[in-house]
Order: structure tokens, then sequence, then C-alpha cells
């Protein structure tokens, strides 16, 4: 999500990022082509425009004109009314209540209430220690409730039946007595997917409302939506009081104006992301992160958060033992630094997350194919033990067997050593420099890129 | 209701739903013209609500700025100075571009069964459209048989079966999490023992970004064509029209995966919606089969192009 309105960001403050003096008339046409670019993320078109005139009335004033890099306080100036504009941090779900703590899904028919449902049952129960029951009052939708029923089951989290031939209300009053009963820390009450503007079923989730009092009321949104997403998020959240909204569908090619759009409509923070179709991809969301994402300056926390989740850090230490005694970087650590790439979720994942990954060319990004990686194992582990530690053995004939070995080409081969060789010399100037210096290095980097710091705890 | 055939059904009350649908949200241009325009007379302030308006029909920025370009310079040479010329001008084109997609969904054949593949993003109604559809054809007087391919989705098979049974239709399926590939062979092998006149293959929704799960659905098409080298006869992408413009990108995605040779447009009483119709016809020329309006079996029917822009422009 967010690449193609990056990209488009990116590109629009190309030409004035340089620039020592700022006229208006080049704000005015960089400002257009924010507007342009937030209109082809389907931002909605009211959000948009206050965006813009915000940006502008600051730039207008004394804020950009006086800066020594005007085009660099522009940049800055977009960035923290993004961040304001998506909200500042995380905000968990707020569940300090007398049990059990109600949560109330909201939404459009398909917006994957009841999918998130499950997610954000499995997150309680697994993150968060507490005992979930759910109820389905989706009486509408053939098999809504078999569904439920289903995830439920799936994890692991109790299940309180209902029937399509009740009253909406009534199932409610029901679960939630059962959960009284049942000493529940948690109970989540699925609804009917409803259009905003269908005026019954607004007034059916209003009452669900009043008789649930819920600790929280969850807005799930699409995060492809158009347009719409200004009208639907209004009439939902002037119908319920909306305590925070789940954006679904995040992992497709959406443009993720949507985000934007109902965060500034309701008010209300984005509390997850739907990440996946399985019912473990729901993911906290950080808005500030997500900001830095969508201006190209990378999202370097979460990607250091799961290099720590992942990389094995035994392994790591033993490399940079290795490689202090001034032993060299032979192959076979090559082939564990892929190795480790690929269970951080490949260089696509990472790319995505690199402060000037979002701003390389499309072509690059598809050259470092995920495919490429396996492939580049396979050829490391066709060679014998002593071809990796030594790899200068690698002469013609080994070349072609190693080549028949991993179902590669010779010039495929080549092409690793020298990869290897590059990789080898990378590694020296880091086992001389230490960490420090390469923090120092992407810093300085970064300044070039988007005149912004490192996010804070970073790059020490 | 009549016992023709499914491409001719019009129902009366069709066109008065779509427009009150349309406008009901108050979004489109043309909720009406004349609140755009309070006077008879077009004016600049006219042409840049006009200009928003467009884009809040999600109609796109490269839709959107080419209208709007020809509106402009019509407007700035003198030829535009009436609301009733406005509306000619942008209705037209519309007109245009619309009626080249307008191509009902024939499902005659001298034998076999016709074999209907549906496929979409999650949660845009595929098993509803496959409901409605299956109603449709029933009341047309063709026998139907549903193959319930979502095997993924919890509830999605209960689901169309449900719906099956509502229209005592029969539905194949097998047990959740089965090879979705395998259902549609199976269905079809019990379609064409039946005599079955139309076989709809529902599958699981898939975002189109996930390389394995086209590729699945590649399979499942390739396995249709077993039994029957011209099955599917159609296959169906289904687009919800509160999607923005990533609608445009899952076509795109779906049909270099699988070959589409149709949409069905849903959701388009939600409030902002129409402009994605424009969007994709304009840029894939894939025909549009059915467009849906509202919850009820009624609210589907056959795409046609004059009166979804009459509905537009009344």
């Amino acid at each position: 999500m967010f690449e193609s309105l990056s990209e488009r960001l990116n590109k629009s403050f190309q030409s004035i990022r340089g620039r020592g003096r700022l006229t208006e008339d080049n704000v005015q046409a960089t400002l257009r082509e924010v507007r342009m670019a937030l209109l082809e993320a389907d931002v909605a078109l009211p959000v948009v425009k206050d965006f813009v005139a915000r940006i502008r009335e600051r730039a207008v004033g004394s804020e950009v004109t006086t800066s020594v890099t005007p085009g660099q306080a522009l940049v800055k100036i977009v960035n923290d009314e993004l961040t304001d504009l998506l909200g500042s941090s995380n905000s968990e779900l707020d569940l300090r209540v007398k049990p059990p703590a109600v949560i109330l899904m909201a939404g459009l028919q398909g917006s994957g209430k009841t999918t998130t449902t499950g997610k954000l049952a499995a997150h309680l129960k697994q993150s968060r220690k507490q005992s979930v029951l759910v109820v389905s009052t989706d009486v509408y939708r053939p098999a809504a409730i078999d569904q439920l029923e289903k995830v439920a089951s799936d994890v692991g989290v109790d299940f309180h039946p209902s029937e399509s031939k009740q009253k909406p209300k009534k199932i409610a009053v029901e679960a939630r007595d059962a959960a009284r009963k049942g000493l529940y820390d948690v109970l989540i009450v699925d609804t009917a997917g409803r259009l905003g503007i269908d005026d019954a079923m607004m007034a059916e989730i209003s009452s669900l409302h009043e008789t649930l009092a819920p600790v929280e009321t969850l807005f799930v949104v699409d995060a492809m939506t158009g347009q719409d997403a200004a009208n639907t998020a209004k009439a939902f959240g002037d119908a319920l009081p909306l305590t925070g909204v789940i954006l679904t569908k995040v992992d497709g090619d959406a443009r993720g104006g949507a985000a934007l759009s109902v965060r500034q409509i309701t008010g209300r923070p984005i509390k997850f992301m739907g990440t996946g179709e399985k019912l473990d991809a729901l993911e906290p969301f950080h808005p500030d992160r997500v900001a830095s994402r969508i201006l190209g300056m990378g999202d370097v926390v979460s990607l250091v958060e799961n290099a720590e989740q992942k990389v094995d850090q035994d392994k790591a230490e033993k490399l940079a033992k290795k490689l202090k005694k001034g032993k060299s970087f032979d192959l076979e650590d090559m082939a564990e630094q892929l190795r480790q790439m690929q269970q951080m979720g490949g260089i696509n994942a990472l790319m995505e997350k690199m402060p000037a990954g979002a701003q390389m060319p499309k072509g690059m990004m598809g050259a470092a194919d995920d495919k490429q990686v396996g492939r580049m194992l396979a050829m490391v582990n066709s060679m014998t033990p002593k071809e990796k530690a030594f790899p200068d053995l690698i002469r013609a004939s080994r070349k072609r067997r190693i080549a028949a070995g991993s179902g590669t080409e010779v010039q495929d081969i080549n092409r690793l050593l020298k990869q290897h060789q590059q990789m080898k010399k990378m590694m020296k100037k880091f086992s001389k420099g230490g960490m420090n210096k390469m923090m120092r290095a992407m810093q300085s980097q970064m300044g070039n890129q988007g005149g912004n710091q490192l996010p804070p705890g970073m790059g020490r | 209701m009549a016992k023709s055939k499914s491409n001719t059904i019009k129902q009366p009350g069709f066109l008065t739903r779509l427009r009150a649908s349309l406008n009901r949200g108050n979004s489109w241009l043309t909720y009406d013209l004349r609140n755009l325009l309070p006077g008879e007379t077009v004016d600049q302030d006219a042409l840049d609500e006009l200009e928003s308006r467009l884009l809040t029909a999600d109609l796109g920025v490269d839709a959107t700025t080419r209208i709007m370009e020809r509106v402009q310079s019509l407007f700035d040479g003198g030829r535009i100075t009436t609301r009733e010329q406005l509306a000619n001008e942008l209705k037209a084109p519309m007109l245009d571009v619309l009626r080249q997609v307008e191509r009902p969904l024939d499902v005659t054949r001298e034998s076999g069964p016709f074999v209907l593949l549906v496929a979409g993003v999650n949660g845009v109604g595929k098993t509803t459209t496959i409901g409605k559809l299956a109603r449709k054809y029933v009341d047309a007087g063709y026998s139907v048989m549903l193959a319930a391919g979502d095997t993924f989705r919890a509830g999605a098979v209960e689901q169309l079966t449900q719906w099956g049974e509502r229209n005592g239709v029969p539905v194949v399926a097998q047990s959740s999490g089965a090879d979705a590939a395998s259902v549609a062979y199976d269905a079809y092998a019990r379609a064409a023992a039946r005599g079955v006149d139309i076989l709809i293959a529902d599958t699981a929704g898939r975002l189109h970004t996930q390389g394995n799960l086209m590729g699945e659905l590649a399979k499942v098409k390739r396995v249709l064509g077993k039994q029957d080298t011209s099955a599917p006869h159609e296959t169906m992408l289904v687009v919800d029209a509160t999607t923005g413009g990533n609608a445009l990108s899952q076509a795109r995605s779906f049909h270099e995966s699988v070959g589409l040779t149709g949409l069905t447009v849903t959701k388009l009483d939600g409030t902002a919606a129409g402009g994605v119709v424009f969007a994709i016809a304009e840029t894939m020329g894939l025909p549009i089969r059915f467009i849906g309006v509202g919850e009820a079996t009624e609210d589907l029917d056959v795409f046609d192009a004059e009166r979804f822009v009459d509905a537009l422009f009344k």
C-alpha cells in the first residue's frame, strides 16, 4: 500500500527540493501536484482540499520563505501535516471497564467485518491474554453466522450461537448476559454490513449501540475504497460514536487514500490494519511510520523490529566475530545472509521499508527478485565446502559442474561470484568502522533525501 | 416476470431504482444539474464545481482532466452557455464510451451447459451476485446449477447452499478447504449429466496482487476446459462500485491472469458510485454484463448504457 502515492509525492517534490529560493509560482505548482497525487491515491476530495489549504497557509507564511532550504522546508510541512492527519502514535484498544468489555464492529458490506472480528479475537487472546466471546447479529446475509462460528473455532475463542430468525438486539442482549455469566473479559459483536445511506439499518445499529454501550465501536473499512470513503465515514461517524477504525485488505495495491480520508472525517484513530487472509494477519497501525513511508523516507523502525524478531542473533554475532578476527567473508556467510533475508519476507519486503526503497524505479525492484535469491542459494548449495570457503578455487570446470548441479548457467555463477566480491568488500568496511559508522552513513544519506532525521531511538 | 430470455429481462421499476440509488447520495454530478447551475447560464464557478463532482464520483484524475479540458475549451469558445448545452456535451461522450461495453451476456448453447465462472477480490459480492443470477435465470426458464468453489472463506459454501435452497437450484459442494478446481470439475460433470442449461461457478475472493492465488484461479479455469474445450463460456469479474481507482488495477490483473470476458459492477447504491464504471469501460473495453443497485434480487439487472446515462442526467 501507499507505493504509488509515495512515488507521486516524491516526484512533485523533486523539482523544488534543492532550490535556494521559492517563488509563489513554484509553491503553487508543487501544491497542484500534491493535490493530484492525493486524488489519484483515492483520498476523498474534501480531505484533499482541506489538506492542501493547510499546507498553502503554512507555506506562504514565513515558515518556508525564511528557511535556508525552502524546498526542504516545504517537504517538512507536508510530512508534518501528513503525520498530523494520520494521528501521531498507535492507539491501543481501551478495555478498562468492568468486564465484559463490549466491542461493536460496524461497516459496509464486504469490508471484512467478520474476518476482522476473528482476527481481533485472536489478537486479544494471544497478545493481551483476554478471554473472548464473539457473537454475530448478521441475520440478513445467508450463512454469516456460520462464517463467524467457523472463524471463532479456527482462532480458538468461544462463540455465542445465534439464529437468523432472531432480532439483532435480542441476540446482543443474550450474548452480553452470557458473557457476564461466563466471566469473559471481552465480547465482540459482529454486525451485518450496511450502507451509510440506509436509514433503517443505521437506526438498527444505533439502537444496538445504545443497548450494549460498547467500550469500543470500531469502523471497519476496506483500504481499496474510493471517494465513497468520505460519505461512508461521515454517515457512520454521525450515527455512532466511533472509537476507532480498522483498515482491511491493506495487502492489495490500494493507494491508501481511504486511510487518510477516514481518519480525517471520523477524527478517530486507525487502530489496526488487516494485512492478509490468514487469521493472524492483523497489525497495530503506526501512523508516524506510515507517514514516513508515504513520503519515501522508509519505515526503518518496523524494519529493525522485524529484524530483531526474525534474525538469528547468534548467527549474526558469530559472523561479526569471525570478521573481526580478520577472516574473510566467504560464500557460506553470504548464503547465510541470503537465508536471513528470506526469513524477513524477501528482498521486496525489505526494500519497501528502506529509506530509498520507495523511490527506487519499478524495474529495479523487479530485478531484486526473490526468486533470484532462491537461485543464488541453489548455486551455493551446489558447491563443495572447500569451494565455499575458498571461492578463488572456482574455475571453468567447477563452474560448469555447479551450474549443472543448480540448474543455472555459467554466467549466473560468474554473477554470483562478482556479487560475493562486492559484499566482501562492503563487509570489510563495516567490520572496520563498526555499526556507528554505518548508521551515520545512513543518516547522512537520508538527510540528502528528505531533510529528515532518523526516527527517535535510531542512529546511535 | 416474463419467461423471456434473460438478456431481455427489463423490469419497469429498475430505471427508477437505478436513478434513485445513484442520486440518493447527492454526489453524482447529476443530482441534478439544476443544483449545480442555479441560473440558466454556465459560468466558471459552475465548471469548477463540475470538476469536483467528477472527481468525487471516482471518475479518476485522467478521465476528469480529459472531460474538463474539452468542456473548458467549448466554454471558452462560447459554445456552452446554457445548462442544456452543458448536459448534452457531457452526455454524448459518456454514452459513446458506455455503448461500446454494453454487450449483454448470451447464455444460449446448442448442447452442454453454459459455464459461467465468477471471480473477484474479497467482499465485492460474488456469492450474492451468483445467488441473484441463479434466481434470474430460473425465472427466465433455464435450469441452473451452482458450484461452491469458494472453499477458503469460512461459511462461503453454506452461503451459496442457502441461495441454492431458496431458489430450488442444486449446489455442488465439497468440504471447506477442498481443491477449488476439483469442485469445478465435479460440478461440470454433474451439470452435463443432468443436462443443466447454466452452470455458475463461485470462486474464493482473492486480492489481485497475490500471484499464487491468481495462479489457482487460472487452474480452475483450465480444469473447466478439460471436459468441454469451450468452457468457461464466460469469465466474469465482479467489481465493487465503491472501490476507487483500484478497481481498474483489479480488472487489469485479473484480465492478465485469467482472461476476462465480462464484468459485473455491484453496490452502485453506495454513494459515490458510478465513475468507476466509466474508468473501466474506457480503459479495458470489457463488456459490462450486469449492474447491482441494491440488496434485493431484482436490484441486479442487465447493463444498459442509455438507461445508465439517463439515470445520471435526469
